[in-house]
């Protein structure tokens, strides 16, 4: 099953690589991993997507949770919870009924056209997974998909609830 | 950096911190050997004499020697050395550490920062090599950074569950050119570190009743109890409990090895009572212990009427192979402790009724004597006469640093130990060459008990060249070589696994151990009849002030038995060749 962690840890060099080298290290899937200093230059925010049965989850939490630069990791996936990630897409837009049709799907989803070439739109869409991967299909019925990048998951837990020191 | 506009202010180099470092968290050896990225730290170890520096004669033996102090002393290991070479060779002892949770830091040169990256002469990635295998580690890049680090280094190392922790100190942050002023905190916090201490107390009441509940109980105790010291706690609750006592490998010591309730080592090579008493308890009690596969056998088949109460100070230990019932976050010797005192609030008393028919049972498996070996006076020596030997000549009071094979699980199932600490041992990793440095730190930390190195003809080979370390510090080990002219352990797995095809298991040239010894300055002794045994043996031992090298001809055939039988149950076992339990 997909979960989405949250994590908060001391924003020092060699943090990732030791959060990446455990998922390997113990065989844990990595999905997407995201991670930036937060307001406070100090800490970083990491959102990891991983799968895993409830044991290798559990596993998952309380390993991050022992390195020493982590300060607190939650699974957000069960709880009310904002998930977003960012879409930049390079589609081919040759004819005026595909520039249209392309404007139109993105207008629908809510993305918007960020670059311009001669034959080329490049697409910008934020939302979760599901609503990425949808307008990835529908777009790919319509043209044709040069380049696309994605920036993995963020997540933040809706309400009161906080990850904070 | 302080440019000295204070006068007052005494300024230091990077090398002169790390040795006040090192001085202020009261520390007594460094394990070591220099080279160009630390000739600086040697300077400075040179111009002072707080702190003694062991030049050893291989890195890997350094960080051994460390362990072995380590795990004597309780203390936190130091060890240095160079980068590239100097530090990879640490790896194979800072992951036997690591396995085994033991306290150790080691300090390790880098190139200059502004070569890093560069695949500069004797540069490694230190850092990034022992990731997997270390409890933390940090990369000082500049002079302010080394007390901090140090300091953090010795805090992490030595609380919650113990490990090693490595600090890369760049060269250029440590030469005479840099200087700043040294302020350290010894008193360390930090916001995302905070092991936990005590167990939740309603986890503890939740452990409690279940302990009472149960009709048959065992308490299965790992190393845990021998790194908090919780071994007078462990005694306690047996003996108020009453209940039969296991413990790992690891664990030896922690409870007298001839306490009446102590049912011997489990797991596979274990005795039949401990892995019977497991199989058929219906509560287990584990403090300490991790559930290792050398202890579980199959997992799917372990003891599966059992409620598990599991007390760790490490919450991935819990429920990471064997689901956990009742959990129990915190330092064993403090639940050990919240254990007795909620067990005398509810006025817990034995129940003699059902402790009785539960002995019963145990003293049957008892009486079946699984561990036990026939030697005929006139056959070759048998192996197990030899640890028997060297019990009764050292009142069982001897510190036993073993290597790794078939004499390490002669010692564990004949040396019977009665304290922690005693028994100095590579459990997790697994780790050849382990035995004669680790003995040689015994030895530094106490010159005046009987430290023997027990090995065979090739894990003495991993490391000897350390005899020369030896002689340059007087460290008078007794090294007991068990050989038999082979790898034990590969050649019996090789018998009872693989045809009897010995691949690579026999030793075709072997040095003449005592020769060898004797061209180091040692002395050596060979042993190769039984008749000769205990005469020979008791002559090594009374030569206290130079090390003998104790090379012991034995039955090359013998295997270590009882054994697990592959993919059975904890108590599915070989009694002996072709004998199930």
């Amino acid at each position: 099953m997909r979960r989405i962690l949250a994590i908060l840890m001391e924003n020092e060099p060699g943090s990732l690589s030791r959060i990446v080298g455990l998922f390997s290290q113990r065989a844990f899937n990595i999905e997407s991993l995201t991670v930036a200093p937060t307001e406070d230059a100090s800490l970083s925010r990491m959102t990891i997507a991983t799968k895993g049965d409830d044991k290798i989850l559990e596993q998952i939490v309380k390993q991050v949770n022992k390195l020493i630069d982590v300060i607190k990791i939650t699974d957000i996936t069960d709880r009310k919870h904002l998930e977003r990630e960012l879409l930049l897409v390079k589609v081919v837009a040759l004819s005026d009924k595909s520039r249209t049709e392309v404007k139109r799907i993105t207008d629908i989803f809510r993305g918007a056209i960020v670059d311009i070439g001669k034959q080329i739109y490049t697409i910008q869409l934020t939302g979760d997974a599901d609503k990425l991967n949808a307008f990835i299909d529908t777009l790919r019925n319509e043209t044709e998909i040069i380049e696309s990048v994605r920036s993995g998951c963020v997540g933040i837990a809706r309400g009161e609830k906080a990850l904070r020191i | 950096m302080n440019q000295g506009d204070d006068m007052t202010t005494e300024l230091f180099t990077g090398a002169e911190m790390v040795v006040k470092s090192l001085s202020a968290l009261n520390v007594k050896y460094i394990f070591g050997y220099p080279g160009g990225s630390v000739l600086d730290i040697y300077d400075a170890i040179f111009q002072q004499d707080e702190i003694e520096h062991i030049l050893v004669r291989h890195e890997q033996a350094a960080t051994h020697m460390a362990d072995g102090y380590a795990r004597a002393t309780g203390e936190v290991g130091v060890v240095l050395a160079t980068s590239g070479p100097g530090a990879t060779n640490c790896v194979t002892g800072i992951a036997t550490a690591y396995m085994d949770s033991i306290p150790m830091v080691v300090l390790s040169g880098q190139v200059a920062t502004s070569l890093i990256g560069n695949d500069a002469f004797q540069e490694t990635d230190i850092v990034g090599c022992t990731r997997p295998i270390i409890k933390h580690s940090f990369n000082c890049r500049s002079l302010a950074d080394i007390p901090d680090a140090i300091a953090k280094a010795f805090y992490i190392a030595s609380t919650g569950r113990p490990g090693p922790v490595v600090v890369e100190l760049p060269k250029d942050i440590l030469i005479p050119q840099n200087k700043g002023t040294f302020n350290i905190n010894t008193d360390v916090k930090m916001r995302s570190y905070n092991p936990n201490v005590k167990g939740h107390p309603k986890q503890i009441r939740k452990a409690v009743s279940t302990i009472k509940s149960a009709q048959r109980l065992v308490i299965y105790s790992g190393g845990g109890i021998v790194l908090s010291d919780a071994s007078h706690l462990l005694t306690e609750l047996v003996e108020t409990l009453k209940a039969p006592v296991t413990n790992t490998l690891m664990g030896l010591g922690g409870i007298s090895g001839t306490h009446e309730n102590f049912i011997g080592m489990l797991g596979m090579h274990g005795s039949l009572e401990a892995n019977k008493a497991m199989a058929n308890a219906d509560v287990i009690l584990a403090l300490g212990a991790r559930f290792d596969d050398r202890v579980t056998n199959n997992v799917e088949k372990f003891c599966p009427n059992a409620t598990i109460i599991h007390v760790d100070i490490d919450p991935t230990s819990i429920s990471k192979t064997i689901n956990a019932h009742v959990p129990v976050v915190g330092l064993v010797d403090v639940v050990i402790q919240q254990i007795l005192d909620e067990l005398a609030a509810t006025d817990f008393t034995p129940d003699e009724e059902v402790l009785a028919p539960w002995w019963q049972q145990i003293n049957l498996w008892r009486n079946m004597k699984s561990i036990s070996y026939k030697q005929d006076e006139n056959e070759k020596i048998k192996p197990q006469r030899v640890v028997e030997a060297m019990y009764k000549i050292t009142n069982g009071e001897a510190y036993v640093a073993s290597d790794v094979g078939q004499h390490q699980m002669f010692a564990a199932q004949y040396y019977p130990f009665e304290k922690p600490r005693q028994w100095i041992n590579s459990g997790g990793a697994g780790t050849m060459g382990f035995g004669l440095p680790a003995a040689m730190g015994v030895k530094l930390a106490f010159p005046d008990k009987h430290v023997i190195c027990i090995t065979g003809d090739g894990s003495i080979q991993m490391n000897i060249q350390e005899l020369s370390t030896c002689m340059q510090y007087n460290l008078p080990v007794v090294i007991v070589a068990l050989n038999n002219r082979s790898l034990g352990m590969v050649r019996q797995w090789q018998d009872m696994v693989y045809g009897g095809r010995h691949s690579s298991s026999y030793m075709e040239s072997l040095p003449d151990f005592t020769k060898l010894a004797e061209s180091y300055g040692h002395v050596g002794i060979k042993i190769n009849t039984l008749s000769e045994l205990d005469s020979k043996l008791e002559e090594a031992f009374s030569i206290k002030n130079r090390l003998v090298f104790v090379d012991v001809l034995v039955d090359e055939k013998e295997h270590v038995y009882p054994m697990h039988i592959r993919t059975g149950a904890i108590d599915e076992m070989w009694l002996s060749k072709g004998v199930k339990a």
